[in-house]
């Protein structure tokens, strides 16, 4: 397994308040890495600290490294790191323009004009999304019209646009139904062939069905990182076991 | 006296108070539309002015307050856009920021001769621009900047963060994210505010005066850095400095100047609405 | 992908710079005035300005007395103030607090409108129909007098003291509101006892801007005011501000020359005081 990410002591905070504490954990190429944890666990910080986000608030402080295929990120330029790290949010955020327009948004802003190239890349990205069947005949119309599990996959297709390594996911389930719920989760194990993918869920059943391995986060701490399988049966913390089996979070 | 009775009475007298204020209003606009009506007609707005402004029209006032009104757009549109720009989306939290605020608060207190002063100062003798249209165009363009920038600011901040968030995420750059993704959801604030802060540039006598303003010209102005007529100078003089005008004449001036303004006011108000209800978020 | 970089540095650096040109024409306007004013204090002493009560600009002995124009401004300013500031302040309360929803839309349309007539034409207002009708009413030998010029100022600074009155009142929160009807208020003394004082700060600051407004007003007060900058005992004479005196003295002189310095001076102490009102309007409205 070739590794991907990798941090290193990497801890972080908002003003005073420490958000995440030491964390050491490595990502492999191609797999799709879950991360668990009760609500304010910095699992989302920490998922953020990967493409920088979290540095559009002021009060934001890092400690540590991150490493992208052994390259310190701080020394990548933030839009280029964005490229190659895409990230889904949890709620679908579309832009109030046409559903092509969304996808096309991010290959225009990386130079890509011809038009016949970038009708390519949206029917690519659409189909990678489960979308494209739904949508190829109302490319034009605005965006928000859809769905919520329809936005949500137009989000992935946006991200998949703009063709990165890793992809992101901010618990992009919470509020969909289950049907968008279960197209989502078979675009992603689609898309574990060619990308590397971090999934941040509150729902423990999700991560035990895609990812290989999973990490459990508490209170901006790791406690436990393992193979899926392995984390669910038989997990060496307790507070993991206590988290898994719902008596809290 | 029961708290009931209290109140009826304080409502009611709030509403005298308030009508004693809204009559004068009503009664000036009527006052000014009755009295100059008379003189509009096609004849006194493409005319110039004969017989020492006594007879004939009003043209080449209104062709000197139009020019001021592009001119002063074409100086205080993309500063004041460019300020707002850093004020929202670069500037961070620190002093020179709130010196920056400050500035702008003055700004929008200056009387409007101190502009008239300063404008003269730096454009017409400092910079040797001489009275034109230049100058005053430059000194009206300062006088704006507030309004364009309070107004874009606005635009700006009513965009939703998350469009920001969007585009970063995608990998585009700070300036890309504003270019496409912020500023084409503000123009319609920013366009509403320019049309305001025209509509009151082209009403302003004083930081005219000694930057542009000319009594009487016998032609249009050729280049910018020639003097202009303006309709609200034009008031001014024939009302102070016009012995026996006539009634029609002065009246009919005045109908014009307030005719541009709230027709310029009512377009901002209407783009406003517009832009309100096609609400994209 | 160099060129694009480097456009982008342009753009960013000229949005930069729009920042700082902001302060830097505050800077300008504040030293151009008192270069040309410390050119008048190098002939004319200072004391003699500030404290001098004759303005004698083009007499053979060149008088350049403030007190007559500052006092003038003050004089004007403070009865325009007691006119706007009451109708002012009721009407910001109907307005926000008693006046039914399609008629508060018609009346803070109105008061748009009335703050957006030149003042020009308020000044012209005031030569044909208001200077000839208080002639008459009061039995002066001129209707061109203080009086006449309070009396449009006060009308020019309702729309600032209504409107920023009107968003102080309509910022007091819902839920001190709530608490008060609660305890069986009636809707005029929840207005006046709970609304009124928690909006202070905000209307405090309206008034300041409205005085700042009505001193700095040149043109109502140069058609209207007469054309006499001495002292007067009465506001029914005819008077002289500032702000008239530099508009209308400025046409006249030789460039410079004394008088011309004079009156940048005249400008550099409207400019200091509208500044500091301004600043302390500024402060008033972000005390929370």
């Amino acid at each position: 397994m070739v590794e991907i990410i990798k941090t290193k002591n990497l801890s972080a905070y908002f003003g005073e308040k420490c958000v995440l504490k030491n964390i050491n954990i490595e990502v492999y190429k191609n797999e799709i890495l879950g991360i668990i944890g009760p609500a304010n666990s910095g699992k989302t910080t920490f998922l953020k600290a990967l493409n920088r986000l979290n540095y559009l608030n002021p009060s934001y402080r890092e400690e540590g490294e991150i490493l992208l295929e052994g390259e310190n990120i701080k020394k990548i330029k933030d839009n280029v790191l964005r490229k190659k790290i895409g990230i889904i949010f949890s709620l679908p955020q579309v832009l109030p323009i046409s559903i092509y327009d969304n996808v096309a948004y991010g290959p225009k802003i990386h130079g890509i004009r011809k038009r016949s190239i970038l009708d390519e890349i949206v029917e690519d990205a659409l189909r990678k999304a489960y979308l494209w069947e739904e949508v190829k005949d109302r490319l034009k119309e605005p965006a928000t019209k859809l769905s919520g599990g329809q936005q949500q996959r137009l989000c992935i297709a946006r991200t998949l646009a703009i063709e990165p390594q890793i992809i992101l996911y901010d618990e992009p389930c919470s509020g969909l139904d289950p049907i968008s719920t279960a197209k989502i989760e078979e675009a992603m194990r689609e898309l574990k062939k060619h990308y590397t993918q971090i999934l941040v869920t509150n729902n423990t059943k999700q991560a035990a069905r895609i990812s290989q391995r999973c990490a459990f986060f508490l209170m901006g701490e790791l406690i436990e990182i393992n193979k899926t399988s392995i984390l669910f049966t038989s997990p060496q913390n307790k507070l993991t076991d206590d988290y898994i089996r719902g008596k809290f979070g | 006296m029961n708290a009931h009775l209290r109140e009826k009475i304080a409502f009611f007298i709030l509403g005298i108070v308030t009508l004693i204020v809204i009559l004068p209003i009503l009664g000036t606009l009527f006052y000014i539309l009755k009295n100059g009506i008379s003189a509009i007609n096609w004849e006194f707005l493409t005319q110039p002015p004969r017989n020492g402004m006594k007879e004939g029209g009003i043209f080449p006032a209104i062709v000197g307050t139009i020019y001021l009104i592009i001119g002063t757009m074409v100086f205080s549109l993309p500063l004041g856009v460019l300020s707002a720009i850093y004020l929202t989306e670069y500037a961070k939290d620190n002093f020179f920021t709130r010196l920056i605020k400050l500035a702008i608060v003055n700004l929008s207190g200056v009387p409007s001769i101190v502009y008239g002063l300063f404008g003269f100062a730096l454009f017409v003798i400092f910079l040797k621009f001489g009275t034109s249209i230049l100058a005053g165009s430059l000194t009206l363009a300062i006088m704006s900047l507030p309004v364009i920038i309070t107004a874009t600011k606005e635009a700006l901040e009513a965009v939703p963060q998350s469009f920001r968030e969007i585009s970063l995420s995608l990998g585009a750059t700070k300036w890309q994210t504003i270019r496409y993704c912020v500023l084409p959801y503000a123009w319609g604030g920013i366009l509403t505010g320019t049309i305001l802060s025209l509509s009151r540039a082209a009403g302003e006598t004083a930081p005219i005066l000694f930057t542009v303003a000319a009594f009487y010209l016998p032609y249009l102005p050729r280049s910018i850095f020639d003097q202009v007529m303006a309709l609200p100078y034009h008031l001014y003089a024939i009302s102070t400095q016009v012995p026996n005008i006539p009634k029609s004449i002065s009246f009919g001036t005045a109908l014009v100047l307030i005719g541009l303004v709230f027709i310029m006011n009512l377009i901002s108000s209407i783009l406003r609405a517009y832009f309100r209800r096609k609400k994209l978020w | 992908m160099n060129l694009k970089t480097i456009k982008e540095k342009t753009i960013e650096f000229f949005i930069r710079i729009s920042g700082f040109l902001i302060i830097l024409f505050v800077i300008l306007i504040f030293l151009f005035l008192l270069k040309d004013s410390l050119s008048f204090f190098k002939k004319y002493s200072f004391f003699k300005f500030l404290t001098g009560k004759m303005w004698l600009p083009i007499s053979d002995n060149p008088q350049f007395g403030l007190l007559p124009l500052l006092l003038g401004s003050l004089y004007v300013t403070f009865f325009a103030l007691i006119i706007c500031v009451p109708l002012g302040v009721a009407s910001a309360m109907f307005i926000a607090e008693v006046a039914p929803s399609p008629l508060r839309g018609i009346l803070k349309s109105l008061v748009e409108i009335l703050a957006s007539i030149p003042s020009v034409v308020l000044g012209f207002i005031g030569i044909v129909a208001l200077g000839p009708w208080i002639k008459k009413f009061f039995h002066l030998s001129t209707g061109l007098c203080g009086f006449t010029g309070s009396l449009l100022l006060a009308f020019m600074a309702l729309p600032t003291i209504i409107s920023i009155s009107e968003d102080a009142i309509n910022s007091v929160p819902k839920s001190v509101k709530e608490a008060a009807f609660g305890l069986g208020a009636t809707r005029w003394q929840t207005l006046w006892r709970i609304i009124l004082p928690h909006a202070s700060s905000g209307i405090i600051a309206a008034i300041m801007l409205g005085i700042g407004r009505v001193i700095g007003e040149t043109m109502v007060v140069m058609m209207v005011t007469g054309n006499s900058p001495v002292l007067v005992h009465s506001i029914f004479e005819p008077l002289r501000t500032m702000t008239a005196t530099i508009a209308s003295e400025m046409g006249e002189t030789v460039r410079g020359s004394l008088h011309y310095f004079a009156l940048f001076s005249v400008g550099l102490i409207l400019f200091i005081i509208t500044f500091i009102i301004n600043f302390l309007a500024d402060l008033f409205l972000h005390k929370k």
